[in-house]
């Protein structure tokens, strides 16, 4: 396989890899402060709309992004009042987040645009361009690693290379800040933190307002670098790939970044795959693969390849009384 | 699931799911008129065209018999104390089980034979897909929800790997397989009805009704007439009674999921028995999810799942004669008003029943003071 | 108020539902000095304190703290107060280090690893002036029970608590540990710490305390010095003179029956690793009412269990009604209901009921497989609610609506329901824990009546009760607990009030 392949390869997973860090980070933050985040499709698809139609109706990136965000949020906040101020089931909410989503985002759609659930397609001043694009020709230029960099690391555009930032960013958050302690500490043992006199419903809401903002960031991305409009269903169960991502990784940035670029990857080969045959295994079918990260995470579940122990007081409303 | 607090028994099995859905239906209403339509308007078409014709109840009653199977799927687990979100995927392997059945029995087999065959290989499958995750969860404590969310995906992706490499003839472009032969095909209600002389409009509505009524019936009797339903539902509603009565908390997770599993595969018996009489690709389309809805507003009961499938039905039916005839709707509608129900009863019960119980406290109270106050009045002037 | 005084709690009351977990408590604690606060458990000991560590708020009462008046609604205002408090399930998250858990809630700095710092300087002279040696950089879930509790206390004492609750720490340690315990409040006491003790270790309060406050059924019976104190009546203070129940003449008891239980070296050790039950030996014999004394959390929960199959024993042997089992393959539950033992649980509302069914259906728990209720796995509604009015009419449970919430009935009404199942069936061996807990004075007479026509019946039965009166009114022969051993056994006729107290509290022979 020559180095374009390589290059357009790795270009590829980081694209299909973006949206998966920044949902998996933010269910990340959801659940290590103890609350189940099923919605991440949801708030995803949501956002994605709210970036489409916000993008071709005010033809502002500013714009676009601030409403996928605060969109996001708004249904953060939701799932926060149903669970964490009135001890709701985390699950059913957040299912009835993604149904809630599956269906508004089409009624609003075909209301405001009539164009089938579609949003117009926004204008290229308002998509999000590649960064670098002079850096990554003059790099793919040079010999043997030219081309596998320069599309492949180089050619993308801010919010890839904001998620990627994200990454240490949470970590830092997370495991070098008071907040990020105290949001550990509050997913393990919410009595503990309420006896130390820290209010275990305000790191809750933190986290889930920084899950609104990541979920957002995926969602603009999904609409304002990829596809530059928004379709019925357009997530496509990536929110729950993401899901998997961050159980897979454990509950930690840098191996749910991992899981991420793992099942980004997959994603990217899957494609490619079909039609082709591999030596000894016949033509691999793309399902198959399309199945991969899911059958990986079952595994781990399982604990036949190591163990995920999630957070102790994960899917547990928390009140005294109790 | 427990029950909620504070309100008597009868106000929460019939009044709760009735505030829910009201608060649903006016939380709908509200989008609808944001986006410049008349809710009333849409309602009236909604209700007319899924109850105003023969025509119409037969659709609803159609969609209404894979939501009975699969809330009595979702419903089971409750019992059990699990969350069973992977009906779609249990509804698929069900499907995929009758769908094989078929295609490898029909051609050879009289549909007495092969319709019951259908039945049990559905079943089966759909007992399998639910039986790896309940395994997981009971002897190596992996969360079930996580586990059959995953399966879900799975299911999918097995069931176009199948249909597109296996199952599609040689040649053609539409991802199914071919038809089954007519020993496979479950009556419709037109031609059953036409056979006692009655005369019903053609729609997809078929037989397989009886059978969700019939399972209804059958899983009324197992969870409350017989030891193990009792069992299942004592390890569901507190599992330290449950050990003291010496009830195995593993094998009941095993035996809820299982029944779950099978009831959720016999969706298949509805939509490729009785209706398209051939394996495609979608089939279930968030039936699981719907199942979802459908029990938490029959409040987990097979009288109260049978009416909320109805009212789905209903919802559904009329949601396409709203897309039909309203300019700019489509059955998206339903799907966000089904999002707005699982919203308010499920996760939102919390708000409301304490709610509810306030007010009827009060409206109590209120007659209490009007019935002394005849009496009283003379003393308190 | 009184400024030598660091805490004076007034008329405090506070009530759960139908519980009155604290009715007009007075609690004065004197600075300076360790105080300790005894009583079983359910006599409000627990309450009170998290009343004042702003963990509830009491409905009614005052509270001043070092002479201040004082408005405790948070752990905030507690913490703020100087009041710090060591619960006896660790508020520790285990997968932090013990640093973590130390700063939290308090951390000097926004930057973890710079608060870090700061508050290791902090730590190490306070580590040495207590004698509280601690890694702090371990996870604590790597340390042991005595660290985890010692770090509890640094964290207690870093926030600045010059008030210090602990609740029944000595309960996990071993008993080195426990003497390190002491040493380390003593220290603390020298420099001029209030100590309060919640504990039910009667010699602990001897040899630590100042002063000490009796606690029963959430009200004050004793508020002594303890130089005026002796262990045996504080011992019979808090288990109690109730009402006189009386004793009725016993028929000459036959002089040896059928043992239909017999349990040799038991021992068992809880998740924490503390020693529960030890080398425990015990009989029961047709016809005889065995009671067990003492004061509660030495052990004889564990024994409930272990009898009758919900817990299995490291070691040991049992032989019921003519079957063996060893801790390799214990009794099971079910098997234990076939053989004709019967189970009365001291906590019947999570494990004797279930809440969320009707009347009925709690009223066969455990049942449902006897021929009268079922035929080849076919419940029999019609033959189940009529053997549960005859239950709720035998038992006067009220109202006999057998159509009724298992959750809507009275806590006394509800332990009618159980014993009538129960009593019920003709167990030939029947444990009962705590049978009259939370039963109104009227219908406890009708429990022991039935309890003695049980017994009279042949059955076998082993009552475990904190209330002593309970014991000595039902009782052919009693058993005194100590420790998870038997540290007494003695006929109902040899047993005197001072002989019990001091086998209770570890004394005598």
């Amino acid at each position: 396989m020559d180095e374009a392949l390589w290059g357009a390869l790795l270009a590829s997973t980081l694209r299909m890899a973006t949206p998966l860090i920044l949902c998996a980070l933010a269910g990340l933050l959801a659940e290590r402060s103890g609350v189940i985040d099923l919605g991440l499709e949801g708030k995803m698809l949501f956002a994605a709309f709210a970036a489409g139609a916000a993008g071709a109706v005010y033809g502002s990136t500013a714009v676009a992004v601030a409403l996928a965000i605060g969109v996001a949020t708004g249904l953060s906040w939701l799932h926060g009042l149903a669970c964490v101020s009135y001890r709701g089931d985390q699950v059913v909410s957040g299912v009835a987040t993604n149904i809630i989503a599956a269906g508004l985002t089409v009624v609003l759609g075909m209301a405001w645009f009539a164009q089938g659930g579609q949003t117009p397609a926004v204008s290229a001043a308002v998509r999000i361009s590649p960064l670098m694009p002079d850096l990554a020709d003059w790099v793919q230029g040079i010999a043997i690693i030219g081309p596998v960099l320069g599309p492949g690391l180089l050619g993308h555009d801010a919010l890839v290379y904001l998620a990627f930032a994200m990454v240490p960013a949470v970590w830092w958050l997370l495991f070098r800040t008071r907040f990020g302690l105290r949001l550990r500490a509050v997913g393990e043992n919410p009595q503990m933190v309420d006896a130390a006199g820290v209010s275990v419903t305000g790191l809750r809401y933190a986290a889930l307002t920084m899950n609104g903002i990541l979920c957002g960031l995926a969602g603009s991305y999904l609409v304002l670098a990829q596809s530059a409009s928004f379709s019925q269903n357009m997530t496509a169960g990536r929110g729950f790939m993401a899901l998997a991502a961050m159980i897979f990784g454990r509950w930690h940035p840098v191996k749910a970044l991992w899981a991420c670029l793992l099942f980004g990857f997959l994603d990217s080969v899957a494609i490619r795959l079909q039609g082709v045959s591999i030596a000894g295994l016949g033509e691999v079918p793309v399902q198959l693969i399309q199945a991969l990260p899911y059958v990986l995470t079952v595994v781990l579940l399982a604990g036949f390849i190591g163990s995920a122990v999630a957070p102790q007081a994960l899917g547990r409303p928390y009140g005294k009384e109790s | 699931m427990s029950p909620a607090h504070g309100l008597p028994r009868w106000a929460d099995l019939l009044l709760l799911p009735v505030v829910c859905l009201a608060v649903a239906l006016a939380a709908a209403g509200t989008v609808v008129a944001l986006v410049g339509q008349d809710p009333l308007e849409v309602m009236l078409v909604l209700v007319s065209g899924a109850l105003g014709s023969p025509r119409g109840i037969s659709y609803t009653l159609y969609y209404a018999t894979t939501f009975i199977f699969t809330g009595l799927a979702v419903s089971v687990a409750f019992h059990g104390g699990l969350f069973n979100i992977g009906g779609e995927g249990q509804a698929i392997l069900g499907g995929l089980g009758t769908g094989l059945a078929a295609l490898w029995l029909s051609p050879s087999l009289p549909a007495w034979l092969m319709l019951p065959i259908m039945l049990v290989a559905g079943a089966l499958f759909g007992m399998a897909w639910a039986a790896i995750p309940a395994y997981l969860q009971a002897y190596r404590g992996s969360h079930v929800v996580i586990t059959t969310i995953m399966f879900n995906f799975i299911a999918s992706s097995l069931l176009v790997y199948l249909l597109v490499h296996q199952l599609r003839p040689a040649g053609t472009m539409a991802v199914e397989s071919r038809a089954f032969a007519e020993s496979a095909r479950l009556p419709s209600m037109r031609d059953a009805l036409g056979w006692l002389g009655l005369d019903w409009p053609t729609s997809p509505l078929n037989l397989s009704l009886l059978l969700a009524l019939l399972a209804c019936w059958l899983v009324y009797l197992f969870l409350w007439r017989t030891r193990a339903g009792y069992h299942l539902r004592v390890v569901g509603a507190s599992p330290a009674a449950a050990r003291y009565a010496g009830i195995g908390p593993q094998r009941q997770v095993m035996l809820a999921m299982a029944i779950s599993g099978a009831l959720a595969g016999l969706v298949g018996m509805n939509e490729i028995a009785g209706v398209s009489g051939r394996l495609l690709l979608e089939f279930v389309s968030g039936a699981g999810f719907t199942g979802i809805a459908v029990a938490l507003m029959g409040r987990n009961h097979p009288l109260g799942i049978v009416f909320a499938s109805v009212l789905f039905g209903a919802l559904f039916q009329g949601g396409a004669e709203v897309a039909f005839e309203v300019r700019g709707f489509s059955r998206n509608m339903v799907v966000m008003l089904q999002g707005f129900i699982v919203l308010f009863s499920g996760a939102m019960v919390y708000v409301i029943a304490p709610a509810l119980a306030w007010l009827l406290a009060r409206l109590a109270a209120m007659g209490r003071r009007r019935h002394a106050a005849p009496a009283a009045g003379a003393e308190h002037g | 108020m009184q400024p030598d005084l660091a805490v004076c709690m007034t008329g405090i009351s506070k009530r759960f539902g139908a519980v009155q977990a604290n009715d007009r408590v007075n609690l004065s604690v004197r600075r300076g000095t360790v105080h300790g606060i005894v009583g079983e458990n359910g006599a409000g000991k627990s309450t009170l304190m998290s009343v004042l560590y702003g963990f509830y708020a009491a409905d009614s009462g005052q509270i001043a703290v070092f002479g201040q008046a004082a408005t405790i609604r948070h752990a905030d205002d507690a913490i703020a107060l100087g009041i710090g408090m060591v619960h006896q399930h660790f508020m520790l998250v285990d997968t932090l280090s013990a640093l973590d858990n130390v700063l939290l809630g308090a951390e000097p700095h926004w930057q973890l690893a710079r608060a870090q710092r700061q508050v290791q300087q902090e730590l190490e002279p306070l580590m040495q002036a207590t004698g509280l040696r601690v890694k702090l950089d371990a996870l604590v879930q790597d340390l042991s029970v005595g660290d985890r509790q010692r770090l509890e206390i640094l964290k207690a004492l870093y926030r600045g608590a010059r008030i210090l609750i602990l609740d029944e720490p000595t309960a996990v340690l071993t008993p080195q540990e426990a003497e390190q315990l002491f040493a380390v409040l003593r220290a603390l006491r020298e420099q001029g710490s209030t100590i309060v003790l919640i504990t039910h270790k009667l010699k602990e309060v001897m040899r630590l305390c100042d002063e000490v406050t009796v606690m029963r059924a959430g009200r004050v019976v004793q508020a002594t010095p303890v130089a005026q104190a002796s262990i045996e009546g504080l011992a019979l203070a808090m288990v109690g003179r109730k009402v006189q129940m009386g004793r009725l003449e016993s028929a000459a008891r036959p002089a040896a029956t059928q043992a239909l239980l017999v349990a040799s070296n038991i021992g068992l050790r809880d998740d924490l690793g503390v020693q529960r039950l030890a080398g425990l030996n015990l009989s029961l014999h047709a016809g005889e009412i065995v009671g067990v004394a003492g004061v509660s959390g030495n052990g004889q929960s564990q024994l409930l269990d272990v009898l009758c199959g919900l817990s299995v024993p490291d070691s040991g042997q049992l032989l019921l009604c003519g079957q063996s089992f060893t801790s390799t393959a214990w009794l099971q539950p079910h098997l234990a209901r076939q053989l004709g033992l019967a189970h009365v649980p001291e906590d019947r509302q999570a494990r004797a009921l279930v809440m969320a069914f009707v009347a009925w259906e709690s009223a066969v728990l455990g049942y449902d497989g006897l021929p009268a209720y079922n035929r080849l796995g076919w419940l029999g509604h019609g033959r189940m609610r009529a053997a549960t009015l005859a239950m709720m009419q035998r038992f006067d449970v009220r109202p006999a609506n057998t159509e009724l919430g298992s959750s809507k009935f009275s806590g006394g009404n509800q332990q009618k329901l159980v014993l009538a199942r129960e009593l019920g069936q003709a167990p030939r061996v029947l444990l009962v824990g705590q049978p009259t807990r939370g039963v109104d004075i009227g219908a406890i007479e009708f429990i022991y009546t039935h309890l003695r026509a049980l017994r009279d019946a042949g059955c076998a039965v082993l009552v475990v009760s904190s209330e002593l009166d309970e014991i000595l009114a039902l009782s052919d022969r009693v058993i005194v607990m100590n420790q998870g051993r038997i540290a007494g056994e003695l006929p109902i006729g040899d047993c005197t009030e001072a002989g019990l107290g001091l086998l209770m509290t570890g004394g005598g022979a």
